[in-house]
Protein backbone atom coordinates (compact mmCIF):
# COMPACT_ATOMS: atom_id res chain seq x y z
CA UNK A 1 0.00 0.00 0.00
CA UNK A 2 1.05 3.40 -0.81
CA UNK A 3 1.72 5.65 2.22
CA UNK A 4 4.14 8.56 3.12
CA UNK A 5 8.10 8.28 4.38
CA UNK A 6 10.11 10.46 6.45
CA UNK A 7 13.97 10.37 5.38
CA UNK A 8 17.51 12.04 6.13
CA UNK A 9 19.35 12.09 2.92
CA UNK A 10 23.23 12.40 2.75
CA UNK A 11 23.70 14.06 -0.68
CA UNK A 12 27.28 14.92 -1.77
CA UNK A 13 27.47 18.80 -3.15
CA UNK A 14 30.57 19.98 -5.00
CA UNK A 15 30.53 23.11 -6.47
CA UNK A 16 33.13 22.24 -9.64
CA UNK A 17 35.59 19.49 -10.70
CA UNK A 18 38.60 21.13 -8.68
CA UNK A 19 35.81 21.57 -5.38
CA UNK A 20 36.68 19.33 -2.36
CA UNK A 21 32.94 18.46 -2.34
CA UNK A 22 31.68 16.45 1.22
CA UNK A 23 28.21 15.50 2.49
CA UNK A 24 25.54 17.63 3.45
CA UNK A 25 22.50 16.25 5.89
CA UNK A 26 18.66 17.27 4.51
CA UNK A 27 15.77 15.93 6.18
CA UNK A 28 12.77 15.47 3.81
CA UNK A 29 9.04 14.56 5.07
CA UNK A 30 6.19 13.15 3.42
CA UNK A 31 7.40 10.95 0.47
CA UNK A 32 5.34 8.94 -1.28
CA UNK A 33 6.20 5.52 -1.46
CA UNK A 34 4.81 5.32 -5.05
CA UNK A 35 7.12 8.04 -5.91
CA UNK A 36 10.63 7.44 -7.52
CA UNK A 37 13.70 7.96 -6.57
CA UNK A 38 14.27 11.05 -9.10
CA UNK A 39 10.74 12.25 -7.69
CA UNK A 40 11.91 12.36 -4.42
CA UNK A 41 15.31 14.64 -5.62
CA UNK A 42 12.63 17.19 -7.32
CA UNK A 43 10.94 17.28 -4.04
CA UNK A 44 14.34 18.21 -2.04
CA UNK A 45 15.12 20.11 -4.57
CA UNK A 46 12.01 21.95 -4.50
CA UNK A 47 12.48 22.28 -0.81
CA UNK A 48 15.92 23.75 -1.48
CA UNK A 49 14.73 26.39 -3.60
CA UNK A 50 12.34 27.64 -1.31
CA UNK A 51 14.79 27.65 1.03
CA UNK A 52 16.76 29.66 -1.26
CA UNK A 53 19.47 27.86 -1.28
CA UNK A 54 21.17 26.10 -4.63
CA UNK A 55 19.51 22.64 -6.25
CA UNK A 56 21.31 19.32 -6.16
CA UNK A 57 22.29 18.96 -9.68
CA UNK A 58 21.82 14.99 -10.89
CA UNK A 59 21.53 13.92 -14.38
CA UNK A 60 18.18 12.37 -16.15
CA UNK A 61 16.13 12.67 -19.06
CA UNK A 62 13.93 9.81 -19.85
CA UNK A 63 12.83 8.31 -16.51
CA UNK A 64 11.66 5.72 -17.94
CA UNK A 65 15.15 3.42 -17.60
CA UNK A 66 16.05 3.89 -21.65
CA UNK A 67 18.17 6.69 -21.97
CA UNK A 68 21.00 6.17 -19.45
CA UNK A 69 21.46 9.64 -18.33
CA UNK A 70 20.16 8.95 -14.66
CA UNK A 71 22.94 7.99 -12.10
CA UNK A 72 23.66 7.71 -8.79
CA UNK A 73 25.02 5.59 -5.91
CA UNK A 74 22.64 4.84 -3.37
CA UNK A 75 23.26 3.16 -0.37
CA UNK A 76 26.09 0.83 -1.83
CA UNK A 77 24.93 -0.01 -5.00
CA UNK A 78 24.89 1.63 -8.35
CA UNK A 79 21.33 2.67 -9.35
CA UNK A 80 20.33 1.59 -5.66
CA UNK A 81 19.15 -1.44 -3.72
CA UNK A 82 16.71 -2.53 -5.99
CA UNK A 83 18.19 -5.10 -9.37
CA UNK A 84 18.62 -4.74 -12.57
CA UNK A 85 16.41 -1.26 -12.83
CA UNK A 86 17.93 2.25 -13.55
CA UNK A 87 17.93 5.19 -10.44
CA UNK A 88 14.75 6.58 -12.36
CA UNK A 89 12.81 3.19 -12.08
CA UNK A 90 13.61 2.95 -8.87
CA UNK A 91 10.93 3.30 -6.07
CA UNK A 92 10.36 4.79 -2.66
CA UNK A 93 8.35 1.64 -1.58
CA UNK A 94 12.45 0.28 -1.42
CA UNK A 95 13.11 2.45 1.08
CA UNK A 96 11.35 2.50 5.19
CA UNK A 97 10.15 5.31 7.04
CA UNK A 98 13.04 6.82 9.03
CA UNK A 99 15.90 5.49 6.82
CA UNK A 100 18.80 7.60 6.00
CA UNK A 101 19.91 7.34 2.44
CA UNK A 102 23.36 7.86 1.01
CA UNK A 103 23.64 9.42 -2.45
CA UNK A 104 27.37 9.74 -4.26
CA UNK A 105 27.97 10.74 -7.69
CA UNK A 106 29.91 7.77 -10.02
CA UNK A 107 33.23 6.86 -8.28
CA UNK A 108 35.91 6.24 -10.94
CA UNK A 109 39.16 8.15 -12.49
CA UNK A 110 37.48 7.63 -15.81
CA UNK A 111 34.26 9.76 -14.37
CA UNK A 112 35.79 12.90 -13.32
CA UNK A 113 32.76 14.81 -11.02
CA UNK A 114 31.30 18.01 -12.72
CA UNK A 115 28.94 19.04 -10.13
CA UNK A 116 27.01 17.22 -6.99
CA UNK A 117 25.99 14.33 -8.22
CA UNK A 118 26.73 14.76 -12.18
CA UNK A 119 29.89 12.88 -13.72
CA UNK A 120 31.67 13.24 -17.04
CA UNK A 121 31.07 10.27 -19.12
CA UNK A 122 32.32 11.29 -22.13
CA UNK A 123 34.58 8.40 -22.55
CA UNK A 124 32.07 6.46 -23.57
CA UNK A 125 31.14 8.58 -26.25
CA UNK A 126 34.73 8.75 -27.27
CA UNK A 127 34.79 4.92 -27.20
CA UNK A 128 31.74 4.55 -29.52
CA UNK A 129 33.68 7.12 -31.98
CA UNK A 130 36.24 4.81 -32.07
CA UNK A 131 34.30 2.19 -33.82
CA UNK A 132 30.93 0.50 -32.14
CA UNK A 133 29.59 2.02 -34.95
CA UNK A 134 28.76 0.41 -38.78
CA UNK A 135 30.37 2.25 -41.10
CA UNK A 136 28.45 2.24 -44.24
CA UNK A 137 24.63 2.21 -44.56
CA UNK A 138 22.72 -0.70 -44.23
CA UNK A 139 19.63 0.39 -46.08
CA UNK A 140 16.45 -0.30 -45.59
CA UNK A 141 14.61 -2.68 -43.28
CA UNK A 142 15.45 -6.01 -45.04
CA UNK A 143 12.84 -8.55 -46.26
CA UNK A 144 12.61 -11.09 -42.94
CA UNK A 145 14.69 -14.16 -43.97
CA UNK A 146 16.78 -12.34 -46.96
CA UNK A 147 19.58 -12.54 -44.30
CA UNK A 148 19.93 -15.85 -42.27
CA UNK A 149 20.48 -15.09 -38.73
CA UNK A 150 21.11 -17.69 -36.06
CA UNK A 151 18.45 -17.40 -33.50
CA UNK A 152 21.08 -17.70 -30.59
CA UNK A 153 22.76 -14.83 -32.46
CA UNK A 154 19.80 -12.47 -32.96
CA UNK A 155 18.85 -12.93 -28.54
CA UNK A 156 22.58 -12.25 -28.05
CA UNK A 157 23.13 -9.38 -30.04
CA UNK A 158 19.75 -7.96 -28.94
CA UNK A 159 20.58 -8.79 -25.16
CA UNK A 160 24.05 -6.81 -25.80
CA UNK A 161 21.97 -3.93 -27.59
CA UNK A 162 20.11 -2.96 -24.03
CA UNK A 163 22.87 -1.87 -22.85
CA UNK A 164 22.08 1.97 -21.83
CA UNK A 165 25.40 3.27 -21.62
CA UNK A 166 25.00 4.48 -17.80
CA UNK A 167 28.33 3.54 -16.41
CA UNK A 168 26.93 1.74 -13.14
CA UNK A 169 29.68 -1.07 -15.00
CA UNK A 170 32.36 1.25 -14.12
CA UNK A 171 30.71 2.65 -11.08
CA UNK A 172 30.72 -1.07 -9.24
CA UNK A 173 34.22 -1.96 -10.35
CA UNK A 174 37.09 -1.99 -7.78
CA UNK A 175 39.35 -1.70 -11.06
CA UNK A 176 37.67 1.37 -12.63
CA UNK A 177 37.27 -0.80 -15.67
CA UNK A 178 34.70 -0.44 -19.11
CA UNK A 179 34.72 -4.01 -20.20
CA UNK A 180 30.98 -4.44 -19.79
CA UNK A 181 30.20 -1.30 -21.53
CA UNK A 182 32.53 -1.89 -24.29
CA UNK A 183 32.05 -5.92 -24.75
CA UNK A 184 28.50 -5.19 -24.78
CA UNK A 185 28.64 -2.32 -27.42
CA UNK A 186 31.24 -4.78 -29.71
CA UNK A 187 28.85 -7.88 -29.15
CA UNK A 188 25.15 -6.23 -30.30
CA UNK A 189 27.15 -5.51 -34.01
CA UNK A 190 29.63 -8.05 -34.42
CA UNK A 191 26.98 -11.21 -33.50
CA UNK A 192 25.32 -9.80 -37.06
CA UNK A 193 26.39 -10.15 -40.26
CA UNK A 194 26.04 -6.26 -40.89
CA UNK A 195 28.37 -5.66 -38.27
CA UNK A 196 30.62 -8.92 -38.69
CA UNK A 197 32.58 -7.44 -41.23
CA UNK A 198 33.97 -4.78 -39.35
CA UNK A 199 34.33 -6.85 -35.54
CA UNK A 200 38.08 -7.40 -36.19
CA UNK A 201 38.47 -3.66 -36.54
CA UNK A 202 35.91 -2.64 -34.14
CA UNK A 203 37.41 -4.44 -31.15
CA UNK A 204 40.62 -2.98 -31.89
CA UNK A 205 39.85 0.04 -31.94
CA UNK A 206 37.10 0.02 -29.27
CA UNK A 207 40.00 -1.57 -26.71
CA UNK A 208 42.85 1.14 -27.74
CA UNK A 209 40.69 3.78 -27.34
CA UNK A 210 39.59 2.45 -23.71
CA UNK A 211 43.09 1.90 -22.75
CA UNK A 212 43.86 5.37 -24.05
CA UNK A 213 40.65 6.74 -21.92
CA UNK A 214 42.62 5.28 -18.29
CA UNK A 215 40.16 2.59 -17.66
CA UNK A 216 41.15 -0.47 -15.81
CA UNK A 217 42.44 -3.80 -16.82
CA UNK A 218 39.08 -6.13 -15.74
CA UNK A 219 40.44 -9.31 -13.60
CA UNK A 220 36.75 -11.03 -13.95
CA UNK A 221 35.28 -10.07 -10.68
CA UNK A 222 31.37 -9.80 -12.06
CA UNK A 223 31.00 -6.83 -9.84
CA UNK A 224 29.64 -4.71 -13.13
CA UNK A 225 27.23 -7.47 -14.33
CA UNK A 226 25.92 -7.81 -10.71
CA UNK A 227 24.72 -4.10 -10.65
CA UNK A 228 24.09 -3.61 -14.67
CA UNK A 229 20.32 -2.63 -14.68
CA UNK A 230 20.19 -4.21 -17.89
CA UNK A 231 21.49 -7.66 -16.83
CA UNK A 232 24.39 -7.32 -19.43
CA UNK A 233 26.52 -10.80 -19.11
CA UNK A 234 30.21 -11.04 -18.99
CA UNK A 235 29.91 -13.92 -21.03
CA UNK A 236 30.20 -10.64 -23.68
CA UNK A 237 33.34 -9.73 -21.80
CA UNK A 238 35.24 -13.26 -23.09
CA UNK A 239 33.79 -12.60 -26.53
CA UNK A 240 35.69 -9.57 -27.04
CA UNK A 241 38.63 -11.10 -25.20
CA UNK A 242 38.19 -13.56 -28.03
CA UNK A 243 37.38 -11.46 -30.97
CA UNK A 244 40.52 -8.72 -29.74
CA UNK A 245 43.07 -10.98 -29.23
CA UNK A 246 42.45 -13.26 -32.84
CA UNK A 247 42.43 -10.04 -34.17
CA UNK A 248 45.63 -8.57 -33.07
CA UNK A 249 47.53 -11.99 -33.88
CA UNK A 250 46.24 -12.19 -37.21
CA UNK A 251 48.31 -8.55 -37.67
CA UNK B 1 52.19 -7.79 -31.50
CA UNK B 2 54.36 -5.29 -29.06
CA UNK B 3 51.07 -3.42 -29.03
CA UNK B 4 49.37 -6.30 -28.05
CA UNK B 5 51.18 -6.77 -24.89
CA UNK B 6 50.84 -3.13 -24.53
CA UNK B 7 47.18 -3.71 -24.37
CA UNK B 8 45.21 -3.93 -21.17
CA UNK B 9 43.57 -7.42 -23.03
CA UNK B 10 47.39 -8.26 -23.83
CA UNK B 11 48.77 -7.74 -20.36
CA UNK B 12 46.06 -10.19 -19.01
CA UNK B 13 46.64 -12.52 -21.73
CA UNK B 14 50.04 -12.92 -20.24
CA UNK B 15 48.44 -13.06 -16.90
CA UNK B 16 46.04 -16.09 -17.73
CA UNK B 17 48.52 -17.95 -19.75
CA UNK B 18 51.09 -17.92 -16.82
CA UNK B 19 48.39 -18.47 -14.53
CA UNK B 20 47.29 -21.91 -16.72
CA UNK B 21 51.09 -22.86 -17.04
CA UNK B 22 51.40 -22.23 -13.12
CA UNK B 23 48.33 -24.19 -12.66
CA UNK B 24 49.43 -27.47 -14.77
CA UNK B 25 52.86 -27.62 -13.25
CA UNK B 26 51.23 -27.65 -9.61
CA UNK B 27 49.29 -31.23 -10.92
CA UNK B 28 52.54 -32.39 -11.47
CA UNK B 29 54.01 -31.66 -8.53
CA UNK B 30 51.22 -32.68 -6.84
CA UNK B 31 51.07 -36.11 -8.47
CA UNK B 32 54.92 -36.61 -7.70
CA UNK B 33 54.38 -35.42 -3.86
CA UNK B 34 51.54 -37.93 -3.39
CA UNK B 35 54.33 -40.25 -3.54
CA UNK B 36 55.51 -39.36 -0.01
CA UNK B 37 52.65 -40.75 1.28
CA UNK B 38 53.88 -44.53 0.46
CA UNK B 39 55.06 -46.51 3.50
CA UNK B 40 58.20 -47.92 1.78
CA UNK B 41 60.50 -45.63 3.54
CA UNK B 42 60.39 -42.91 0.97
CA UNK B 43 61.86 -45.07 -2.01
CA UNK B 44 59.36 -44.77 -4.79
CA UNK B 45 59.81 -40.94 -4.01
CA UNK B 46 63.50 -40.82 -4.58
CA UNK B 47 63.04 -42.97 -7.84
CA UNK B 48 60.43 -40.50 -9.17
CA UNK B 49 62.53 -37.28 -7.39
CA UNK B 50 65.72 -38.72 -9.10
CA UNK B 51 64.19 -39.68 -12.57
CA UNK B 52 62.38 -35.55 -12.05
CA UNK B 53 66.25 -34.16 -11.85
CA UNK B 54 67.54 -35.93 -14.28
CA UNK B 55 65.38 -35.96 -17.37
CA UNK B 56 66.03 -33.34 -20.04
CA UNK B 57 62.58 -31.93 -20.50
CA UNK B 58 62.55 -31.22 -16.58
CA UNK B 59 65.59 -28.69 -17.19
CA UNK B 60 63.72 -27.01 -20.01
CA UNK B 61 60.73 -26.98 -18.12
CA UNK B 62 62.29 -25.51 -14.60
CA UNK B 63 63.61 -22.17 -16.36
CA UNK B 64 60.26 -21.39 -18.00
CA UNK B 65 58.91 -22.50 -14.53
CA UNK B 66 60.91 -19.55 -13.19
CA UNK B 67 59.76 -17.20 -16.07
CA UNK B 68 56.10 -18.29 -15.46
CA UNK B 69 56.29 -16.79 -12.15
CA UNK B 70 58.38 -14.09 -12.72
CA UNK B 71 55.62 -12.93 -15.75
CA UNK B 72 52.98 -13.85 -12.94
CA UNK B 73 53.75 -11.80 -10.08
CA UNK B 74 55.17 -8.82 -12.09
CA UNK B 75 52.26 -8.49 -14.49
CA UNK B 76 49.89 -9.32 -11.12
CA UNK B 77 51.44 -6.18 -9.32
CA UNK B 78 51.96 -4.12 -12.36
CA UNK B 79 47.82 -4.55 -13.27
CA UNK B 80 46.62 -4.37 -9.94
CA UNK B 81 48.66 -0.84 -9.41
CA UNK B 82 47.21 0.48 -12.74
CA UNK B 83 43.64 -0.90 -11.54
CA UNK B 84 44.00 0.95 -8.65
CA UNK B 85 44.79 4.40 -10.14
CA UNK B 86 41.61 4.08 -12.47
CA UNK B 87 39.30 2.99 -10.11
CA UNK B 88 41.31 6.37 -8.64
CA UNK B 89 41.16 7.46 -4.91
CA UNK B 90 37.66 8.66 -3.68
CA UNK B 91 35.85 5.82 -2.06
CA UNK B 92 31.76 5.74 -1.37
CA UNK B 93 30.75 6.46 2.00
CA UNK B 94 28.17 3.74 1.57
CA UNK B 95 30.54 1.25 0.91
CA UNK B 96 29.99 -1.45 -1.27
CA UNK B 97 27.37 -3.52 -1.02
CA UNK B 98 27.18 -5.52 -4.33
CA UNK B 99 26.24 -9.17 -3.67
CA UNK B 100 27.71 -12.23 -5.12
CA UNK B 101 31.04 -11.50 -6.09
CA UNK B 102 33.03 -14.07 -4.22
CA UNK B 103 35.95 -12.42 -1.87
CA UNK B 104 39.05 -14.02 -3.62
CA UNK B 105 38.32 -12.59 -7.16
CA UNK B 106 38.42 -9.16 -5.00
CA UNK B 107 41.93 -10.34 -3.16
CA UNK B 108 43.92 -11.80 -5.78
CA UNK B 109 47.13 -9.83 -5.18
CA UNK B 110 46.90 -10.16 -1.26
CA UNK B 111 46.45 -14.27 -1.54
CA UNK B 112 49.45 -13.62 -4.64
CA UNK B 113 51.36 -11.94 -1.45
CA UNK B 114 50.75 -14.65 0.80
CA UNK B 115 52.23 -17.60 -2.07
CA UNK B 116 55.16 -16.12 -2.89
CA UNK B 117 55.87 -15.74 0.65
CA UNK B 118 55.33 -19.51 0.78
CA UNK B 119 57.01 -19.86 -1.86
CA UNK B 120 60.16 -18.42 -0.95
CA UNK B 121 60.05 -20.12 2.15
CA UNK B 122 59.43 -23.22 0.03
CA UNK B 123 62.58 -22.77 -1.91
CA UNK B 124 64.73 -21.94 0.76
CA UNK B 125 63.80 -25.14 2.24
CA UNK B 126 63.89 -27.39 -0.39
CA UNK B 127 65.14 -26.15 -3.88
CA UNK B 128 68.41 -24.51 -2.64
CA UNK B 129 69.16 -27.27 0.04
CA UNK B 130 69.20 -29.59 -3.03
CA UNK B 131 70.88 -27.59 -5.31
CA UNK B 132 73.05 -25.32 -4.47
CA UNK B 133 73.87 -25.49 -0.51
CA UNK B 134 73.73 -29.30 -0.19
CA UNK B 135 72.42 -31.10 2.94
CA UNK B 136 73.88 -33.84 5.09
CA UNK B 137 70.26 -35.26 4.97
CA UNK B 138 70.81 -35.60 1.31
CA UNK B 139 73.44 -38.45 1.24
CA UNK B 140 72.63 -41.12 -1.50
CA UNK B 141 70.53 -44.24 -1.03
CA UNK B 142 70.16 -46.83 -2.95
CA UNK B 143 67.26 -47.85 -4.57
CA UNK B 144 65.96 -50.22 -6.98
CA UNK B 145 64.98 -48.47 -10.31
CA UNK B 146 63.30 -50.80 -12.75
CA UNK B 147 65.26 -53.96 -11.06
CA UNK B 148 68.62 -51.85 -11.31
CA UNK B 149 70.00 -50.93 -7.93
CA UNK B 150 71.03 -46.74 -8.45
CA UNK B 151 72.63 -44.56 -6.44
CA UNK B 152 69.67 -41.40 -5.53
CA UNK B 153 70.19 -38.20 -3.39
CA UNK B 154 67.55 -39.12 -0.31
CA UNK B 155 65.22 -36.09 -1.29
CA UNK B 156 62.60 -37.79 1.10
CA UNK B 157 64.65 -37.68 4.39
CA UNK B 158 65.26 -33.69 3.59
CA UNK B 159 61.14 -33.78 2.91
CA UNK B 160 60.79 -35.95 6.03
CA UNK B 161 63.01 -34.07 8.34
CA UNK B 162 61.26 -30.76 7.28
CA UNK B 163 58.21 -31.74 7.96
CA UNK B 164 58.93 -32.96 11.40
CA UNK B 165 58.71 -29.70 12.69
CA UNK B 166 54.96 -27.91 13.81
CA UNK B 167 55.19 -24.46 12.19
CA UNK B 168 56.32 -25.66 9.09
CA UNK B 169 53.41 -27.71 8.96
CA UNK B 170 50.74 -24.92 9.56
CA UNK B 171 52.95 -22.31 7.36
CA UNK B 172 51.90 -25.35 4.41
CA UNK B 173 48.36 -25.67 5.47
CA UNK B 174 47.98 -22.16 5.82
CA UNK B 175 49.41 -21.62 1.94
CA UNK B 176 47.26 -24.79 0.66
CA UNK B 177 44.45 -22.48 1.54
CA UNK B 178 45.19 -19.49 0.51
CA UNK B 179 46.32 -21.28 -3.11
CA UNK B 180 42.80 -22.98 -3.34
CA UNK B 181 41.52 -19.59 -2.76
CA UNK B 182 44.01 -17.98 -5.42
CA UNK B 183 42.98 -20.66 -7.83
CA UNK B 184 39.12 -20.60 -6.73
CA UNK B 185 38.84 -17.41 -8.76
CA UNK B 186 41.95 -17.74 -10.81
CA UNK B 187 41.02 -21.09 -12.68
CA UNK B 188 38.01 -19.67 -14.40
CA UNK B 189 39.45 -16.45 -14.50
CA UNK B 190 42.59 -17.21 -16.65
CA UNK B 191 39.86 -18.80 -19.23
CA UNK B 192 37.67 -15.95 -19.48
CA UNK B 193 40.53 -13.58 -20.03
CA UNK B 194 41.49 -16.01 -22.92
CA UNK B 195 38.16 -15.68 -23.97
CA UNK B 196 37.47 -19.36 -23.35
CA UNK B 197 33.70 -18.63 -21.60
CA UNK B 198 30.25 -18.16 -22.54
CA UNK B 199 27.43 -18.31 -20.46
CA UNK B 200 27.23 -22.25 -20.27
CA UNK B 201 31.09 -22.33 -19.97
CA UNK B 202 31.09 -19.91 -17.12
CA UNK B 203 29.18 -22.67 -14.89
CA UNK B 204 31.28 -25.04 -15.95
CA UNK B 205 34.72 -24.15 -15.31
CA UNK B 206 33.67 -21.94 -12.12
CA UNK B 207 32.50 -25.78 -10.60
CA UNK B 208 35.76 -27.21 -12.53
CA UNK B 209 38.03 -24.59 -10.95
CA UNK B 210 36.42 -25.02 -7.65
CA UNK B 211 37.45 -28.75 -7.92
CA UNK B 212 40.49 -27.89 -8.81
CA UNK B 213 41.56 -25.53 -6.61
CA UNK B 214 40.45 -27.57 -3.58
CA UNK B 215 41.85 -30.37 -4.40
CA UNK B 216 44.96 -28.95 -4.95
CA UNK B 217 45.35 -26.67 -2.21
CA UNK B 218 44.03 -29.87 0.06
CA UNK B 219 45.81 -31.80 -1.38
CA UNK B 220 49.41 -30.10 -0.53
CA UNK B 221 48.06 -29.22 2.81
CA UNK B 222 47.67 -32.72 3.42
CA UNK B 223 50.46 -34.23 2.22
CA UNK B 224 52.20 -32.24 4.63
CA UNK B 225 50.07 -32.73 7.58
CA UNK B 226 50.24 -36.49 7.30
CA UNK B 227 53.88 -36.32 7.20
CA UNK B 228 54.32 -34.59 10.62
CA UNK B 229 51.52 -37.28 11.73
CA UNK B 230 52.30 -40.77 10.50
CA UNK B 231 55.82 -40.34 8.72
CA UNK B 232 57.76 -39.39 11.97
CA UNK B 233 60.36 -41.72 13.78
C1 LIG C 1 51.39 -21.31 -7.61
C2 LIG C 1 51.21 -20.13 -7.83
C3 LIG C 1 50.15 -19.40 -8.60
C4 LIG C 1 49.20 -19.85 -9.48
C5 LIG C 1 48.97 -21.25 -9.97
C6 LIG C 1 48.43 -18.68 -9.89
C7 LIG C 1 47.38 -18.70 -10.77
C8 LIG C 1 46.63 -17.60 -11.14
C9 LIG C 1 45.58 -17.59 -12.12
C10 LIG C 1 45.13 -18.79 -12.93
C11 LIG C 1 45.10 -16.32 -12.20
C12 LIG C 1 43.97 -15.81 -13.09
C13 LIG C 1 44.53 -15.12 -14.30
C14 LIG C 1 43.48 -14.41 -15.12
O1 LIG C 1 42.52 -13.85 -14.58
O2 LIG C 1 43.59 -14.40 -16.35
C15 LIG C 1 45.82 -15.52 -11.26
C16 LIG C 1 45.61 -14.17 -11.04
C17 LIG C 1 46.39 -13.38 -10.22
N1 LIG C 1 47.54 -13.79 -9.55
FE1 LIG C 1 48.21 -15.67 -9.39
N2 LIG C 1 48.92 -17.58 -9.26
C18 LIG C 1 49.97 -17.97 -8.47
C19 LIG C 1 50.80 -17.18 -7.70
C20 LIG C 1 50.70 -15.80 -7.62
C21 LIG C 1 51.66 -14.99 -6.96
C22 LIG C 1 52.93 -15.47 -6.25
C23 LIG C 1 51.24 -13.72 -7.09
C24 LIG C 1 52.02 -12.58 -6.51
C25 LIG C 1 51.87 -11.39 -6.45
C26 LIG C 1 49.98 -13.73 -7.84
C27 LIG C 1 49.21 -12.63 -8.16
C28 LIG C 1 48.05 -12.67 -8.91
C29 LIG C 1 47.19 -11.53 -9.15
C30 LIG C 1 47.39 -10.12 -8.63
C31 LIG C 1 46.14 -11.98 -9.97
C32 LIG C 1 44.95 -11.18 -10.46
C33 LIG C 1 45.31 -10.45 -11.69
C34 LIG C 1 44.25 -10.43 -12.75
O3 LIG C 1 43.28 -11.21 -12.69
O4 LIG C 1 44.40 -9.62 -13.65
N3 LIG C 1 49.70 -15.03 -8.16
N4 LIG C 1 46.77 -16.32 -10.64
S1 LIG D 1 26.82 -2.53 -19.44
FE1 LIG D 1 25.08 -2.17 -18.04
S2 LIG D 1 25.98 -0.92 -16.41
FE2 LIG D 1 27.41 -0.82 -18.11
S3 LIG D 1 26.85 1.00 -19.27
FE3 LIG D 1 25.72 -0.72 -20.21
S4 LIG D 1 23.74 -0.74 -19.14
FE4 LIG D 1 25.09 0.55 -17.89
S1 LIG E 1 16.64 8.87 -16.82
FE1 LIG E 1 16.79 7.71 -18.66
S2 LIG E 1 17.42 5.80 -17.90
FE2 LIG E 1 17.06 6.87 -16.05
Amino acid sequence: MEKNINLTLKVWRQNSPKDKGGFETYQVKDISTGSSFLELLDVLNEQLINEGKEPVAFDHDCREGICGMCSLYINGHPHGPDSEITTCQLHMRKFNDGDTIWIEPWRSAGFPVIKDLIVDRDAFDKIIAAGGYVSVNTGGVPDGNAIPIPKDNADESMDAASCIGCGACVAACKNGSAMLFVSAKASQLALLPQGKVEAARRAKNMVARMDDLGFGNCTNTGACEVECPKGISIAHIARLNREYLSAKLQD
Amino acid sequence: MSSLLCSSIGKKLLMGLSGLFLMMFLLIHLTVNSLLLIPDGGDTFNAAAHFMATNPFIAVVEPLLAIGFIVHIVWGILLTLQNRKARGSARYASGNKTKGVTWASQNMLILGITLFAFLVLHVAHFWVKMKLTGDPLLNDVTVNIAGVPTEVENAYALINATFAELWVVIVYVVAGIGLALHLSHGFWSSFQTIGFSNDIWRKRLTILGNVYAWFVGIGFSLIALLQYLFFQG
